[in-house]
C-alpha cells in the first residue's frame, strides 16, 4: 500500500550541519502518530519538511506518492505551536476558522452561506460554536488549540499535521486534546504530531517515532519505550516504570545506574516496584 | 455654512481637499497592514527611498511616477525578500534599504549642482500646488488598491496574520507579498505630493493604530482606519485653510490628537472595567 507520507532519505540543515539525516520514513493512511524526542532534535523541522515549508538537502518528502513541489500543495492541515500566534492580532474565532478554507473561498472578502455553515458546524463538532464572535486572546488555553483544530479541519486535510499540541496547557486540556484528535483518528483522520509528553504519548498515541537527527526506532508505545532507546534518544538515563499495563516514563531523579522500574506484585502478595541496574540485577524491592 | 463652504470657491483647495481625503482614506487602509505586520517604519523609510529615485528619475529625464515608483516598488521588495530570507529583522532591513536608497539621492543632488527643480514638495508636501491631474492620479492609485485590497482581502488576511502557516494553505505568499510592495509603493508615491516624505510614516501609522484601539476585529478596523484618514484629511485641510499652517502638519496634528483623545477614553474605560471587576470580586 502506498504511504501517505514518505521521507525518501531525507537529510536537511539550516546551516552546514545537519539537523535531520538521513530520514527514512512512512506514514499510511489512517495512522496517529507523534514525533519524540529532545529539543534540538529536529522535530519541528521534519514537521515543516513535510509541510513544505523547508525543502530537504537531500532526498525526497513525497505525499501520496507525489514529490512535494510548491505548485501542487497538498491538503495537509496544519496546527501551528500556540506560542507562534499572534494572540493580539484583530481577529475573531470564525474569522481564524475561516482562512482554513482560503484556497476554496469565492473571491468576495466576505464568507458566503455555505461557508458560514461550514464554519458553525466545525465549530459544533469540537464544541466552541458559541465562541465564534470571541476574540482569539480572550480565551483559554484549550479553547485556543481547539480554534486551529478547527481551521485545520475545515480545510478537509487529507493529513493533520500539530506542532506540540499539549504544550503550554494544563493535564486536563492536554488530555482533552488527545481525546479529540484520538476520536477524529478513529474518523479515519491521519494525524502527525510532536510532543514533549512522553506518558500522554504513551497513553494516548498508538504510534512513536523517536528522533534525534535520525529515527532512532518507531512503532508502539511499548517497543520504543524502553530505556535502550530513550536513552538513545534523549541522551539522558530514562526510567521506564509499567504499571497495569500503562507505561509512565520518568527522568532518572539521581546518579546511580538504574535501568528499569517495573512495578509487579512482590513475591509475598503485596503490590511494589522493582529497582534493577543495567546489568539486570535487582538491588532493591520495595513495597507501596 | 457659507463659512463653510466659502474655501471650495477656489480651485487649489477643492483639488487639495480631495485629494486630501483619498490620501487620508488610501493611507488608513494600507497602514492597517503595515501596522499588523510589524513594519510601521517602512512608511517612514520607503518615503525615504522614493526620494531617491525621485532625484534619479530627476537626473535620467524618467517620468518622476515611472521612476519612483519603480524605485519604490523594487525596495518594498527588497525589504520584504530581506526579512524572509534572512536572520535581519524587518526595522534593520527598513533601515539599511531605505537609508542607503536615501543616501543615492542626497549624492546625485550633491553631485549634479545644477539643479533647477526645488525638492521642498516631495519633503513637506504641498497640498495647495495640487493639479487635477494629481487628483487623477491619486483617485487612479486608491480605486487600484481598493479593488486589490477587495478580492485579495482572504490572502491579504491571512499572509498578514501568519505567513509562514498561509503558505501550507494554499496562500501563494510570495505573489501577496510582491502585490503588497507594489500598492505599497503607489500609495506612497501618490501620497508624496500631498503630505511629503517627513509626513507619510503618520498618515500610515496614527488611522491604524487608533483603530486597533477601538476595534478588535479586522475588518471593523480596515473601516475605521480608511474613516478616519479620509476625515482628518476633510477636517485637516479646513484647519490648514484657517489657522494658516502647512496643510499635511495639520492632518498628522489632527491625526495625532484623534489618537490621543481615544487612548485616553480606552484606558480610562479599561480602568472602569478593572475596577468594575474588583468590586464584583
Amino acid at each position: 500500500m502506498q504511504p501517505l507520507v514518505e521521507l525518501d532519505h531525507v537529510t536537511f540543515g539550516y546551516t552546514t550541519s545537519p539537523v535531520l539525516e538521513d530520514i527514512n520514513l512512512h506514514l499510511h493512511a489512517g495512522q496517529f502518530a507523534a514525533l519524540v524526542g529532545p529539543s534540538g532534535a529536529g522535530k519541528t523541522s521534519l514537521l515543516k519538511l513535510i509541510l513544505g515549508m523547508l525543502k530537504p538537502n537531500q532526498g525526497v518528502v513525497r505525499i501520496h506518492g507525489q514529490a512535494l513541489d510548491s505548485r501542487t500543495a497538498p491538503q495537509i492541515g496544519y496546527v501551528p505551536q500556540l506560542e507562534t500566534v499572534d494572540w493580539n492580532f484583530p481577529v475573531t474565532v470564525e474569522q481564524v476558522v475561516q482562512m482554513g478554507r482560503v484556497r476554496r473561498a469565492g473571491i468576495w472578502p466576505w464568507p458566503r452561506a455555505e461557508e458560514r455553515q461550514r464554519v458553525r458546524a466545525v465549530l459544533e463538532r469540537l464544541e466552541i460554536a458559541h465562541l465564534g464572535q470571541n476574540h482569539i486572546r480572550n480565551l483559554s488555553g484549550g479553547q485556543q488549540q481547539r480554534v486551529f483544530l478547527a481551521r485545520a479541519l475545515i480545510a478537509e486535510p487529507d493529513l493533520l499535521v500539530l506542532d506540540e499540541p499539549t504544550a503550554g496547557v494544563d493535564m486536563r486540556t492536554a488530555e482533552n486534546v488527545l481525546h479529540v484528535l484520538a476520536d477524529l483518528n478513529c474518523q479515519g483522520m491521519t494525524i502527525l504530531m510532536t510532543t514533549h509528553d512522553l506518558n500522554a504519548a504513551a497513553a494516548h498515541i498508538p504510534w512513536l517515532i523517536c528522533l534525534n537527527r535520525q529515527i532512532i526506532a518507531e512503532g508502539a508505545p511499548e517497543e520504543v519505550f524502553t530505556p535502550a532507546i530513550l536513552n538513545e534518544t534523549y541522551q539522558a538515563d530514562m526510567l521506564v516504570l509499567r504499571q497495569d499495563g500503562m507505561l509512565f516514563v520518568q527522568q532518572k531523579p539521581h546518579s546511580h545506574s538504574y535501568h528499569e522500574i517495573l512495578v509487579n506484585p512482590v513475591p509475598g502478595g503485596a503490590l511494589g516496584h522493582r529497582v534493577e541496574t543495567t546489568d539486570g540485577h535487582p538491588t532493591s524491592t520495595v513495597s507501596i | 455654512m457659507d463659512i463653510l463652504l466659502q474655501p471650495f470657491q477656489f480651485e487649489f483647495f477643492r483639488n487639495g481637499t480631495l485629494a486630501a481625503v483619498l490620501v487620508g482614506a488610501l493611507c488608513g487602509m494600507i497602514g492597517v497592514y503595515i501596522v499588523l505586520r510589524g513594519m510601521s517604519y517602512i512608511g517612514h523609510g520607503l518615503s525615504h527611498a522614493i526620494f531617491g529615485g525621485a532625484v534619479v528619475s530627476f537626473v535620467m529625464a524618467w517620468n518622476f511616477y515611472l521612476g519612483a515608483g519603480i524605485w519604490g516598488f523594487i525596495a518594498a521588495l527588497l525589504i520584504n525578500q530581506t526579512v524572509r530570507r534572512t536572520k535581519i529583522t524587518a526595522d534593520a532591513a527598513i533601515g539599511v534599504v531605505t537609508t542607503a536608497s536615501f543616501a543615492i539621492g542626497i549624492a546625485l543632488i550633491s553631485r549634479y549642482r545644477r539643479f533647477t527643480r526645488s525638492f521642498d514638495a516631495a519633503l513637506f508636501g504641498n497640498v495647495l500646488g495640487v493639479s487635477q491631474q494629481d487628483v487623477f492620479v491619486v483617485a487612479g492609485v486608491a480605486l487600484m488598491v481598493a479593488v486589490i485590497i477587495f478580492f485579495c482581502y482572504k490572502q491579504l488576511l491571512f499572509t498578514t496574520f501568519d505567513a509562514e502557516v498561509a503558505q501550507v494553505y494554499g496562500v501563494r505568499t510570495a505573489w501577496v507579498d510582491t502585490l503588497f510592495a507594489l500598492i505599497l509603493a503607489a500609495t506612497l508615491i501618490a501620497s508624496m505630493q500631498i503630505l511629503g516624505v517627513t509626513l507619510i510614516a503618520a498618515a500610515l501609522v496614527v488611522p491604524a493604530i487608533t483603530a486597533r484601539l477601538l476595534t478588535d476585529s479586522f475588518n471593523r478596523m480596515i473601516l475605521l482606519s480608511t474613516l478616519l484618514g479620509a476625515a482628518t484629511g476633510f477636517i485637516g485641510m479646513y484647519i490648514s485653510y484657517y489657522i494658516d499652517v502647512a496643510s499635511g502638519a495639520s492632518i498628522v496634528l489632527l491625526q495625532a490628537t484623534v489618537f490621543g483623545i481615544v487612548l485616553l477614553v480606552t484606558a480610562l474605560r479599561q480602568r472602569a472595567a478593572q475596577r468594575l471587576i474588583h468590586i464584583h470580586v
